[in-house]
């Protein structure tokens, strides 16, 4: 083959192409660091001098001090090492609930658009149930119920909290990925895989599905925001994540009690969701301007 | 459109019993029980305790109890609170316009914000006003409205006080001052905080998605239509473009409703706000299963009335929607 058959333009790889203009972003590229700088600190937790449970009563309600950096809690507990180790439930909610919502939604979403006919009509009558339920209540009765069964995996409460946030958000994705795929499912390229003997399984996954990626990952950082904060307040209620492991919402809601003696409880905790999920949106924008080829790059859109 | 209505109310008869199916035997199947605390208790038998069963009906099968509660409940009974020993009917029935009160006022004070803000940074993209509006909507996404109530407590109740008899600016929780019941300029004092609580946030989803729905509808030929008639451009954007970018929002805030009463809940349980969500929070502590069930059923049955109201609404706001 000469050289003259090469393509005249420059073929560029998707994926740099993406992560160069998400970086183009810069409020996404910061908030990326952020959430990198918070994900090693949940996992590096274990450094701390203190230990998350470790009671001093001597030193309760202590301000900020160089020995604790964020102060101490009615039980003299360290409250910057308790701070890390609620990272660790938060960001493994989030991560791990969102993925399992999206995967769902994914499922429900590609059968539901690429079939169409009565499998589509039941699928959609299902997710149209989901999105009129009461969320946070069914949330709550979950939360209560499922920690009293004498089963004892259920009595791991962080995974307890990942499946029902799971089960209670996929509606979302799923009718995004199922707008895409009505869309997609007409277009040329799929017919020409048809004609050239493709399976629906081979079109779905290698044709249809790559092409959604981006609006997915998109709504997967707005499903980890939502998991997040629907965690900590799940938590701050008293039906989530139970008591000695710390997480930033059951961290608040001891704060609640002791607001007048000491303010800074509340602070911190909530200050750490309130960055957390600001991160994941930065994200979100910098994902939905790196994927969309016609948005003007303005850093802060 | 009255086949319509009809069809999407028959629709929601499935919805309604798939719901109820399944909160009542996951409640009911709970060990513990709403005797759980009769049962610690050394000074009460057995027998009585199975008498005090037998007499709440706890003791038949689960779908004897549940088909004798769907039948009552469709006659509006919803049986008793066992922990105070009234019916739920009741119960809920003086909480329901408390929340509406505070869900009303919240989303009027919602739509103040969010109308004039998103219609402002659409009008000017980009500029400086857009700029920090997308900044500050963007922080309230990401504020969790239980933090937010905190905060508004600490700063509002706790750390400023009345200049002129040294009381709190702004009460910390409850609806009313003891002995001014029903006083309601008493009642808008105590709305304050927990309506600034919910509004915020929602009115940075609002501004947002208004925005962007807004941006999406000036590239219509109509617009550009309606430009080049000389219309001045005051009218294009209220009478053109905003009048078609309304219409997601009608639909978000119908698919919001969720979200939007569970905000309710964090705020009702946070300032004490005598609503149903604190009454839901206060059974869920206390097991007390009837009003569990009766809360969540009639907060379903109102999410999904107002979906259909959304959807209804939405013929009246596009002509080009007909149902079929």
């Amino acid at each position: 083959m000469s050289e003259l058959s090469k393509p005249a333009i420059k073929e560029q790889n998707m994926t740099l192409l993406v992560i160069r203009r998400f970086f183009k972003h810069r409020l996404a590229g910061i908030a990326i660091g952020a959430l990198v700088l918070l994900i090693l600190s949940a996992v590096l937790a274990s450094l701390s001098q203190y230990s998350p449970t470790q009671q001093e009563p001597i030193n309760s309600f202590k301000p900020a001090t160089a020995d604790h950096w964020f102060g101490t809690d009615e039980l003299g507990r360290d409250i910057f090492t308790r701070i890390l180790y609620g990272g660790r439930v938060s960001l493994a909610v989030g991560l791990l609930s969102s993925f399992s919502s999206v995967l769902i939604g994914v499922i429900v979403g590609a059968l539901s658009g690429y079939f169409g006919g009565w499998l589509d009509s039941v699928l959609m009558r299902v997710t149209d149930a989901f999105l009129t339920f009461p969320t946070l209540f069914v949330l709550i009765l979950l939360g209560a119920f499922l920690r009293e069964q004498p089963i004892p995996w259920l009595k791991n409460s962080v995974l307890v909290v990942i499946v029902i946030i799971a089960i209670l958000s996929w509606m979302w994705p799923a009718r995004l990925v199922r707008s895409l795929f009505l869309v997609l499912r007409e277009r040329e390229f799929v017919s020409a895989t048809r004609a050239l003997g493709g399976s629906n399984t081979r079109i779905i996954m290698r044709h249809i599905l790559p092409n959604c990626i981006g609006p997915i990952m998109v709504t997967g950082t707005l499903q980890m925001a939502y998991a997040i904060i629907t965690e900590s307040g799940l938590s701050y209620l008293g039906f989530g994540v139970q008591p000695p492991t710390p997480t930033w919402g059951s961290i608040l809601s001891t704060a609640q009690v002791h607001v007048f003696k000491a303010p800074w409880l509340a602070f911190y905790p909530g200050l750490m969701i309130f960055i957390t999920v600001m991160a994941i949106n930065y994200i979100g924008d910098g994902l939905r301007d790196a994927f969309d080829p016609y948005v003007i790059h303005t850093g802060n859109q | 459109m009255r086949t319509y209505a009809l069809r999407r109310i028959l629709q929601t008869i499935p919805i309604l019993f798939i719901i109820s199916v399944l909160l009542f035997f996951m409640v009911r199947a709970a060990p513990g029980g709403p005797l759980t605390a009769a049962r610690r208790n050394p000074n009460i038998t057995e027998e009585q305790i199975q008498k005090l069963e037998a007499q709440l009906g706890l003791n038949r099968p689960l779908p004897v109890q549940y088909v004798e509660w769907v039948g009552k409940m469709l006659r509006g009974d919803m049986g008793q609170s066992i922990k105070f020993r009234r019916p739920v009917s009741e119960m809920i029935g003086e909480r329901i316009p408390n929340t509406l009160l505070l869900v009303g006022i919240s989303f009027v004070l919602t739509l103040l914000i969010a109308l004039p803000v998103g219609i402002l940074s659409a009008r000017k993209p980009y500029s400086l006003f857009d700029y920090i509006a997308t900044t500050i909507t963007f922080m309230g996404q990401s504020l969790p409205v239980y933090w937010l109530g905190l905060g508004l407590i600490l700063v509002f109740y706790v750390m400023l006080k009345n200049p002129i008899n040294g009381n709190p600016l702004f009460p910390g929780g409850g609806m009313n001052t003891f002995g001014k019941e029903g006083d309601f300029l008493d009642t808008l004092w105590h709305l304050a905080l927990p309506v600034t609580a919910l509004s915020l946030g929602w009115a940075a989803w609002y501004s947002r998605f208004l925005r962007s729905s807004l941006l999406d509808v000036l590239h219509e030929d109509y617009v550009r239509t309606a430009r080049a008639k000389g219309v001045i451009d005051r009218n294009v954007y209220y009478k053109h473009a905003l009048r078609n970018a309304i219409l997601p929002l009608v639909t978000l805030i119908a698919l919001d409703l969720p979200t939007l009463f569970a905000g309710a809940l964090f705020v009702e349980t946070i300032f004490s706000w005598p609503g149903m969500g604190r009454l839901f929070w206060d059974a869920a502590r206390g097991r007390d299963y009837p009003v569990l069930l009766g809360v969540v059923m009639i907060t379903a049955v109102l999410i999904i009335s107002a979906n259909i109201l959304a959807d209804l609404a939405y013929g009246f706001l596009d002509p080009q929607v007909t149902y079929e």
